[in-house]
């Protein structure tokens, strides 16, 4: 882990704005910088569901980081640009692509060694087209959470698949119990769309963990393999019936 | 195994003469003050290691698929009635208490028995003689006497043991839940911020403590910087709080890691119970228990860190939990200690508001060395024997320390050693 030395300039999110340089240069180096630490967040929110147990703690004060970053980000406008550009290839205009898109990720990438965050970086990268790297990039940045999450997913790793496989029944069997679950998807799960990028990885997630990595699963039903993030009900709806099976026998 | 010997709790007991310490791996080490030394009147005893046991193993929650850690969070001393000591510890999930007891004698002269144990024919036994206690080498001996257990279903930050000695408290992120130490399969909830939607979960319990005096008053801190004091006589469930301390925000110093540098990561009362101290990530406040809307005093632990918070956040060390305590019940002095990075701690004394900052390192460990002052330079040119803010080893942080209940001593913990320090005597 990066503990040594601190290299990095750590962003204050006031100096930029007033910096001296035309508003143009300033204000995507902290919209940029503000949109590192959001897609950092949910890095280590994704990191938490991969642990044995999430420090709960640690996981409310990076989620009220992100509603933070999130409210911010609607107030001023930008959520809305990046919504925009999920669907379609709208113009980039109000983000210019400079190569301060150091795209803060990037450096880490080269130095650093939080591992699910590196992991983020190199299929990232990946994703990248045929478009210039610098103005495609930023289109992508603002995708980031999205490609994340499925990137994660295809870490290929039974063990955390089979805990988070685990971790969708534990919430149905406190559901049950009439308990709520402690695990920080569940913050989430039934969030309005205006949070779109979260509540899409977040019930992604679900949906993911039952697309077919876990052969227990497949024992009881035929796994609907969604490859959309909508229909996180008809999931529940799966996970309710696979609960019957294992209730009764 | 080396990660087990990571130091997670630090305790002195009330007298002083044992100190505690419990490790990642489960295990309590009790070191034991010798007695002064005589011929060498300017040093008080050193302290030697009097017992170690497994308080805690690793566990397996089959339900959720998830190992509970062995870990040790807390070790909380009982005041002693007899012969024994007893003392609370506790992992995530399940608080134990445990008897430490001395045996330095032994039965001999059986009539049954052999001194190695085996049995003797009866018909060779002519004569009753009645066996007798002879001394033998000392034997320090743990056993569990009470097991607390299954009450938390999020992990336990805090326990607390009463002003009556018969009742505890254990917190967990979410609830509070009172104990009686004789009865292990009940315990009554006294305060739960859970909320019926965990999607609007945004704060969480950090630390509490009961009052030192009065034993219906407890305190327990937030994950956004509050303390509310709760009297138990004004209902079961102490959801409404009697007090509620908070500092307003300073707008002028207001970041996204604002509240996340504001969670409380200690809270403990004075010795007279008319002050509490507060450890947030940058700072130690005191606060008087009669003024809820702002700290008395609030002392600097690293401010030069407020400006690295976006890396500190990266690699998690803004999550760093740091303890704080009091100096030993002199009425005259008044001294806060904290721990820091780079194996730092820091004191501040509370009358002539002088601070200073210490290393804890092989270096200076030498018996009888003075520790030097350090300094850490912010900015700008690194005066000689400064240490500037990017050469800090934010590995080697110093989360533990405790301080003699009358001398002052204090016990330090780095990540893997313990360390104990007493001031120079004339």
């Amino acid at each position: 882990m990066f503990v040594r030395g601190l290299k990095r300039k750590c962003f204050d999110g006031e100096e930029d704005i007033e910096g001296t340089l035309a508003g143009i240069k300033a204000i995507p180096s902290y919209n940029l910088q503000r949109q590192s630490l959001l897609d950092m967040s949910l890095v280590k929110l994704q990191l938490c569901h991969m642990l044995v147990e999430p420090n709960l703690c640690r996981s409310v004060l990076i989620a009220n980081t992100v509603r933070q970053i999130q409210e911010e980000m609607t107030q001023d406008g930008t959520w809305q640009m990046i919504n925009t550009q999920s669907t379609g290839q709208t113009s980039l205009d109000r983000l210019v692509s400079t190569d301060i898109l150091c795209r803060s990720s990037r450096e880490q990438a080269e130095g650093k060694h939080v591992p699910g965050y590196s992991t983020f970086n190199k299929d990232f990268e990946d994703d990248q087209t045929q478009d210039s790297s610098e103005t495609m990039s930023t289109a992508s940045s603002v995708q980031a959470p999205r490609n994340l999450q499925s990137n994660v997913w295809e870490m290929e790793n039974p063990q955390e698949n089979r805990g988070n496989f685990q971790k969708s029944l534990d919430q149905i069997f406190e559901t049950l119990e009439n308990k709520s679950p402690n695990s920080v998807e569940d913050l989430f799960s039934e969030v309005d769309n205006s949070y779109y990028d979260l509540d899409t990885m977040l019930t992604g997630m679900m949906s993911n963990t039952k697309m077919g990595h876990c052969d227990g699963l497949e024992t009881f039903s035929s796994p609907t393999t969604t490859t959309s993030n909508s229909n996180c009900k008809s999931d529940l709806n799966e996970l309710d019936h696979i609960v019957e099976i294992l209730v009764e026998s | 195994s080396y990660a087990a010997d990571i130091i997670s709790t630090v305790e002195f007991n009330h007298s002083g003469e044992l100190l505690a310490t419990g490790d990642k791996g489960g295990r309590v080490v009790i070191f034991q003050q010798e007695q002064e030394n005589k011929t060498q009147s300017h040093s008080r005893g050193e302290y030697n290691v009097y017992s170690t046991f497994q308080s805690h193993e690793p566990e397996f929650d089959y339900l959720k698929s998830l190992e509970i850690e062995e870990k040790i969070n807390k070790i909380r001393w009982l005041p002693q009635k007899n012969a024994a000591q007893f003392l609370l510890s506790t992992n995530d999930k399940t608080i134990k208490l445990w008897k430490i007891s001395e045996r330095d004698k032994r039965p001999e002269g059986y009539n049954l028995k052999e001194e190695d144990g085996r049995y003797r024919d009866p018909t060779t036994v002519t004569t009753l003689r009645v066996p007798v206690f002879r001394p033998m080498d000392l034997m320090v001996e743990a056993s569990p006497r009470r097991i607390f257990a299954n009450a938390h279903t999020y992990h336990i930050n805090s326990i607390s043991i009463n002003s009556d000695y018969e009742t505890y408290l254990s917190a967990d992120d979410l609830r509070i839940n009172l104990w009686h130490l004789e009865i292990t399969d009940r315990s009554f909830n006294i305060v739960d911020i859970k909320p019926a939607n965990m999607e609007e979960l945004t704060e969480v319990i950090t630390a509490a403590e009961f009052h030192p005096n009065s034993c219906n008053t407890f305190v327990y801190s937030s994950s956004k910087g509050t303390i509310r004091l709760c009297d138990m006589r004004a209902s079961a469930l102490c959801d409404r709080h009697s007090k509620l301390f908070e500092e307003p925000e300073d707008p002028s110093n207001r970041s996204f890691f604002s509240e996340i540098i504001s969670s409380i990561s200690d809270v403990k009362f004075s010795h007279s119970g008319r002050y509490m101290m507060t450890r947030d990530y940058l700072s130690v406040k005191i606060w008087d228990l009669n003024m809820e809307n702002r700290p008395v005093e609030t002392y600097q632990v690293h401010e030069y860190l407020r400006s690295k918070l976006c890396s500190l956040y990266e690699n998690d060390c803004i999550f760093d939990k740091f303890e704080c305590c009091w100096n030993g019940s002199d009425r005259q002095v008044h001294i806060v200690m904290t721990g820091s990075y780079n194996n730092f701690f820091r004191m501040f004394d509370r009358n002539t508001k002088r601070d200073i900052t210490l290393e804890a390192s092989r270096e200076n460990n030498k018996p009888r060395t003075v520790l030097k002052p350090r300094k850490v330079c912010a900015s700008g040119k690194r005066k000689k024997d400064e240490i500037s803010v990017d050469s800090l080893d934010f590995n080697k942080k110093i989360l533990h320390t405790a301080w003699h209940p009358k001398e002052n001593i204090i016990a330090v913990a780095t990540t893997n050693n313990l360390y104990i320090f007493q001031d120079k005597m004339n």
